[in-house]
């Protein structure tokens, strides 16, 4: 390992720029003449647009123009899509309806864009938004997905019945309730995933510019994928071919998932920039975000395992319905399908496993991935089904996972994934040494001896990164490829840029590519600089979710960069007379076999560009090269958390005491930045178990509609965390990488609710566990006293 | 329309601003210092965390005109003249404190007054019930605490 | 926000004049209640007449048996003051519960009494101490002041201007945060100068802070923990919400009456 290399707790090169308030992000960006969009939403869940009157706006001081969704429809522009296709079990292709940009007949949640004004300032541009007089014919609205399909419920779209998008299964339903006929022990959970926000601390922004000389728009946008975005509006929204439409996603302050959808934002400040002639910004206030930003979660389900006498699981049942909200968001079919009940094996050998999904429509924000993405919703059925599994028979929660623990790799579940590589004893086992397990009884002691009530709960969770084999994924529907593109272009000085098609928004990409390079290339980490989110740089890639960045970002890179050496060895040959099978290259030089010949990488790149030692005939000038990767399998990040909270009896709050992390992530490149990821993972999931939850009331409004109500995880909040790694690299890229981002996520909320179950001594208990539900489920279920 | 007049980062600066016009907004749209963000419209983020006459505040909650005569610190007002880092830019860096950096200007003003209230010596405790203003999703506040411990130490020397 | 005037008085006799004529204005103390209010457009102010420059309406001062503190000053500040920390560290306590370290470097005491949210900590500091409010015009009882959930005796173009504290031998004060807004879910301050009880309770009722007479007699006989164990008030009146039901909110009163107790007999 070098001191930059793989491995190395490398600060983090984009520092700098955020520390002393220079990062760019898409509100920071103004363009000559830019003029500000305020949108026009729907103070209604469900209602007609029986009459939109803007007269009295457009005369209002400052503004530029009024668009609607009648303008909007007039001038062909597409409507937003969905791009994963899910089939029902029936056969039936899902029910994708119509989400214009601007909804000119009918609204469908609160939030729901019906105009923009287009005005000088942004405060001129709300004055003139109150003057737009909508007139509303309100309809009943449905916001329970376990109502949504009823009999006698409020119809969302015309050509959905039942407001039913799908009705999708996975695994063979007659093996499974065979299993279940034969099982000595059947453990039933009825689980409520709670919907949440996402909560990027940098809204969303899109300043689109429309250069009329070349017909030409750029979009700067908050985008976690801009070459997608690119891809979609111009394919399917129609606004501009794509070799007329740049996206440039500059810094962008976070996305947990919620960065990677087309919005209809983006497409309106496009359209309305080519309308008017101007540059056209809007940014999002919280508010605003909270009720246009896809919200993630909202899963009912009923769960079942199928146990024999020995604590062996025979199979897992579950029945699942999935809140999509109001219109299908760009990847919202595929989380509560295959990046949920693919994961339902979780790291047990299960022999049978069958997963019914309902996904509904409903008058709420429309639903998709949010970190983690179906995987924290499969492991929250699987370990709180385990937990309780072993409760009920009286078995040590440990216990119960290591009897059913897969062992051997490769291993295929039931559940289409297979697993290629783990060790989830090892995992288990030094969380256990470090949580300190072996005293937990004493620390138990000891509150009770102050009034509280302490419990412990584990999550050994399993995920699927790396996403995706194109192949695969295109056969479960997915509308695109999900390969990764890399460009290394080489200077005659022997600097370097890469251009990535992943996009960072806090991941550090700048640093951790940059080791890569560094190190394989033998030249210094401040000569690499790591370029992406330019449609116009970058030719084409697919984005940062689904921890992939570095299991299939830096494996495309790696590529490249075995180009660029098989090149380089080429012109080192040439520079010093040898064959090009003779070169040997290491730490940055290439030398001829057996000899002590060499040239350095800076030289041998000045040459491949002055091109004076070989003829174009022999070898073409230049040194840059492209790679497109696409991964042979998910990757399978695993790994165990250990919850401990502390209980206060007359107020039910929680306090988390202890969490210990283990987590097997393959190679690591950054261990700093890594740990990083698991720290932020693990606030995420905690705040899904102890703090946060959407909630609407009958009537479609959101009642959690601005952080005064939606509790946010604060400082105060959490413990310092304990993480440790353990290793065994993934088969299926060439360094081993099996991705990180979600892992604490995925992880964290079973863990949570494991531990204050394990306190209370009741499952009865749903997220987010406040203060206020714990309290609840004390009155129910009074705790024996410990 | 108003006229205000005030010291941003050393320098005097003058607006014609309205009324209405917030501190962050004159601060990003006027002067064009971008380091200031906005995360939330409920005063709660701490994203747009500056120091009016030293103390931190909350600029999305502060009018222009009410800083009048006063002297405001930014995050680009941090670093010396030379280019050094403050102590606590530093640390962050160090600590690994940042992750998409859009809470960070906010965070780093913030802790700078958490030293000022609190001094150079801070346990975890304290630094995590006086973060109560500065909201982050990315961190985990894990490596902030750690950040802000060492920055307040490294500011004694 | 709509536009507004913006006034920069000197005098609060300025101030008041400023409010005659502006009928439709408000005072800008702090503006950490109103600006968000604004911002949210739920108010429209035509004019602001921001009291900053006021003179003589800041500090923390001992006057006889009471402390005396100016309106405008910073909640930060009042945590701070030496004089209060010493003979009435209840009362300190409060305004370092308030929002968040940059709310209170900001936020004000007459602001935050005058704006009278019914789950603001000074309110129940106010009632619980038997606070007198002095405004431009007169003096009046906490116990007449708080009229109702952002309702106060203030009569239009009345300024506050101090606010006196009695100086109770034992008081202290609990909150139960709000988990997302800070603001107090539950709060109670009680008190005990003389003969004098008090438990005030903000955060938990629907028409904002309230005295606990149950409380109040029972603790005549002995102001302890001990003397309201087992007591509870009624769930009709409180607040509900996704945060809190009623009965959780008339438990935290009983539970953190207790705590507060404790505080001040310890």
């Amino acid at each position: 390992m070098t001191a930059n290399g793989i491995g190395a707790p490398v600060r983090r090169k984009e520092d700098f720029r955020f520390i002393t308030g220079q990062g760019q992000y898409t509100d920071d960006v103004v363009r000559p003449g830019e003029t500000r969009a305020v949108f026009v939403r729907s103070p209604h869940a469900h209602a007609k647009i029986k009459k939109i009157d803007v007269a009295a706006a457009k005369k209002m001081p400052g503004v530029v123009d009024v668009l609607t969704g009648a303008q909007l429809a007039t001038d062909k522009v597409g409507n937003l899509i969905c791009g994963w296709m899910i089939h029902s079990k029936d056969g039936s292709p899902m029910k994708m309806a119509p989400h214009p940009a601007l909804a000119a007949s009918t609204v469908n949640h609160v939030g729901d864009a019906v105009a923009v004004v287009i005005a000088e300032t942004t405060a001129q541009g709300k004055d003139a938004a109150e003057k737009v007089v909508v007139d509303y014919e309100v309809l009943p609205a449905v916001v329970d997905p376990a109502k949504a399909q009823a009999k006698g419920a409020p119809q969302i779209h015309a050509d959905v019945p039942n407001n039913t998008i799908y009705q999708w299964h996975l695994g063979d339903q007659k093996a499974v309730e065979a299993a279940f006929k034969a099982a000595k022990h059947v453990t039933k959970l009825d689980i409520v995933n709670n919907r949440l926000v996402p909560n990027a601390m940098e809204p969303r922004a899109a300043l689109a510019d429309y250069d009329a000389g070349n017909d030409s728009l750029t979009l700067w946008n908050t985008s976690q994928n801009p070459h997608v975005a690119r891809l979609v509006i111009s394919a399917f929204v129609g606004i501009a071919p794509e070799h007329k439409l740049r996206v440039i996603a500059p810094d962008v302050g976070g996305g947990f998932g919620s960065k990677i959808f087309i919005y209809p934002e983006e497409v309106v400040c496009l359209w309305a920039a080519r309308k008017v002639k101007r540059p056209v910004k809007w940014t999002s206030e919280r508010s605003e975000a909270f009720l246009t930003d896809a919200h993630g979660r909202d899963h009912i389900t009923r769960a079942e395992l199928a146990l024999d006498s020995n604590g062996k699981i025979l199979a897992l049942r579950a029945k699942t319905i999935a809140n999509l909200g109001a219109y299908m968001s760009t990847f919202s079919s595929s989380v509560p399908t295959y990046l949920y009940a693919t994961l339902l094996s979780g790291q047990y050998d299960i022999p049978q496993i069958y997963c019914e999904v309902d996904a509904v429509y409903t008058n709420t924000v429309p639903v998709d991935a949010y970190r983690g993405a179906g995987r924290p919703e499969a492991t929250f059925v699987v370990e709180r089904l385990v937990e309780v599994a072993a409760r009920q028979l009286g078995l040590d929660p440990t216990d119960l996972r290591k009897r059913n623990f897969i062992k051997n790799f490769p291993h295929q579940t039931p559940v289409i994934m297979a697993y290629d590589a783990g060790d989830y004893n090892a995992s288990l086992k030094k969380a256990i040494e470090l949580a300190d397990v072996k005293n937990f009884g004493k620390r138990k002691r000891e509150s009770a001896r102050h009034g509280k009530l302490r419990g412990i709960g584990y999550s050994t969770y399993i995920e699927a990164c790396g996403i995706a084999p194109s192949q695969a994924v295109g056969s479960l529907g997915a509308g695109v490829g999900l390969w990764e593109s890399a460009e290394v272009r080489v200077n005659p000085t022997g600097s370097v840029e890469v251009l990535t098609g992943t996009h960072a928004h806090g991941q550090g990409h700048e640093t951790t590519f940059a080791q890569l390079v560094s190190e394989r290339l033998g030249i210094p980490f401040e000569s690499v600089s790591i370029v992406h989110g330019d449609t116009d740089k970058v030719q084409f890639g697919m984005g940062t979710y689904g921890s992939r960045s570095g299991a299939v970002g830096m494996s495309a890179i790696v590529k490249a960069l075995d180009k660029i050496e098989a090149k380089a060895k080429k012109v080192a040959g040439f520079m010093m007379e040898a064959s090009e099978n003779d070169i040997e290259f290491k730490d940055g030089k290439f030398t001829v076999k057996g000899t002590d010949k060499s040239v350095g990488f800076g030289d041998v790149a000045l040459n491949a560009y002055i091109a004076h030692k070989f003829t174009g005939a022999e070898l073409e000038p230049g040194l840059k090269e492209t790679s497109f990767y696409d991964p042979t399998n998910f990757t399978f990040p695993a790994g165990c958390h250990i919850c401990e909270v502390e209980i206060d009896q007359e107020t039910g709050k929680t306090e988390i005491a202890n969490w210990v992390a283990v987590d097997d992530f393959g190679t690591v490149i950054n261990p700093m930045i890594v740990e990083g990821q698991v720290h932020g993972g693990i606030a995420q999931g905690v705040g899904q178990a102890l703090l946060e939850g959407a909630v609407y009331d009958a009537n479609g409004q959101l009642v959690t509609g601005s952080l005064m109500d939606y509790t946010m995880p604060r400082a105060h909040d959490l413990p310092s965390f304990h993480v440790g790694l353990t290793e065994t690299k993934s088969p299926s890229n060439p360094l081993g990488i099996k991705g990180c981002g979600e892992a604490g996520a995925i992880a964290a909320p079973a863990a949570v609710i494991n531990a204050i179950t394990d306190a209370l001594g009741t499952e009865d208990i749903a997220m987010p566990a406040t203060a206020n539900a714990v309290w609840q489920a004390m009155q129910k279920h009074p705790p024996k006293a410990a | 329309m108003a006229k205000v007049s005030m010291t941003v980062n050393g320098k005097a600066v003058t607006g014609d601003v309205e009324p209405r016009t917030l501190l962050v907004q004159f601060l990003r749209e006027n002067l064009r210092l971008t380091g200031t963000h906005v995360g939330c419209d409920t005063s709660q983020c701490g994203a747009c965390v500056v120091h009016i006459d030293g103390i931190a505040a909350k600029s999305c909650t502060t009018l222009a005109v009410q800083c009048e005569g006063q002297s405001i610190t930014t995050i680009e007002g941090l670093a010396s003249p030379d280019g050094k880092l403050h102590p606590m830019q530093e640390a962050f860096r160090e600590n690994h404190g940042l992750q998409c950096g859009y809470c960070t200007p906010g965070m780093i003003m913030a802790a700078l007054d958490i030293v000022r209230r609190n001094g150079n010596s801070l346990d975890e405790h304290t630094i995590r019930e006086q973060l109560d203003g500065n909201i982050c999703r990315c961190t985990g506040y894990h490596n902030i605490v750690k950040a802000i411990e060492a920055g307040a130490r490294a500011m004694a020397k | 926000m709509y536009n507004f005037t913006f006034h920069r008085p000197t005098t609060v006799r300025q101030a008041a004049g400023l409010l005659a004529r502006n009928p439709e204005g408000k005072l800008l103390a702090g503006g950490h209640s109103l600006l968000p209010v604004m911002k949210q457009r739920l108010a429209q102010p035509s004019a602001l007449v921001d009291l900053s420059q006021v003179e003589g309406m800041t500090g923390v001062e001992l006057k006889g048996r009471s402390v005396v503190i100016g309106a405008m000053t910073r909640h930060a500040d009042v945590a701070k003051s030496d004089v209060l920390k010493e003979v009435l560290p209840g009362l300190a306590s409060v305004p370092g519960s308030i929002g968040d370290p940059q709310v209170r470097n900001r936020g004000t005491i007459g602001g935050s009494i005058a704006n009278n949210d019914p789950n603001a900590d000074y309110p129940a500091a106010c009632l619980g101490l038997g606070a007198t409010i002095i405004t431009n015009k007169r003096r009046i009882a906490a116990d007449d002041f708080f009229t109702g959930m952002f309702s106060t005796a203030l009569e239009d173009g009345e300024i506050i201007v101090k606010v006196s504290f009695p100086i109770a031998k034992k008081a202290a004060y609990e909150k139960f945060k709000h988990p997302a807004s800070g603001f107090a879910l539950v709060g109670v301050f009680v008190s005990k100068r003389g003969p004098d009880i008090r438990v005030a309770v903000t955060g938990a009722g629907s028409n904002g802070v309230f005295r606990v007479k149950s409380f109040e007699e029972a603790l005549k006989k002995r102001f302890s923990p001990k003397s309201i164990e087992g007591m509870t008030i009624p769930a009709s009146g409180m607040n509900s919400d996704i945060h809190a039901t009623p009965e959780y909110r008339a438990h935290l009163v009983g539970v953190l009456a207790k705590r507060a107790l404790a505080k001040a007999t310890a």
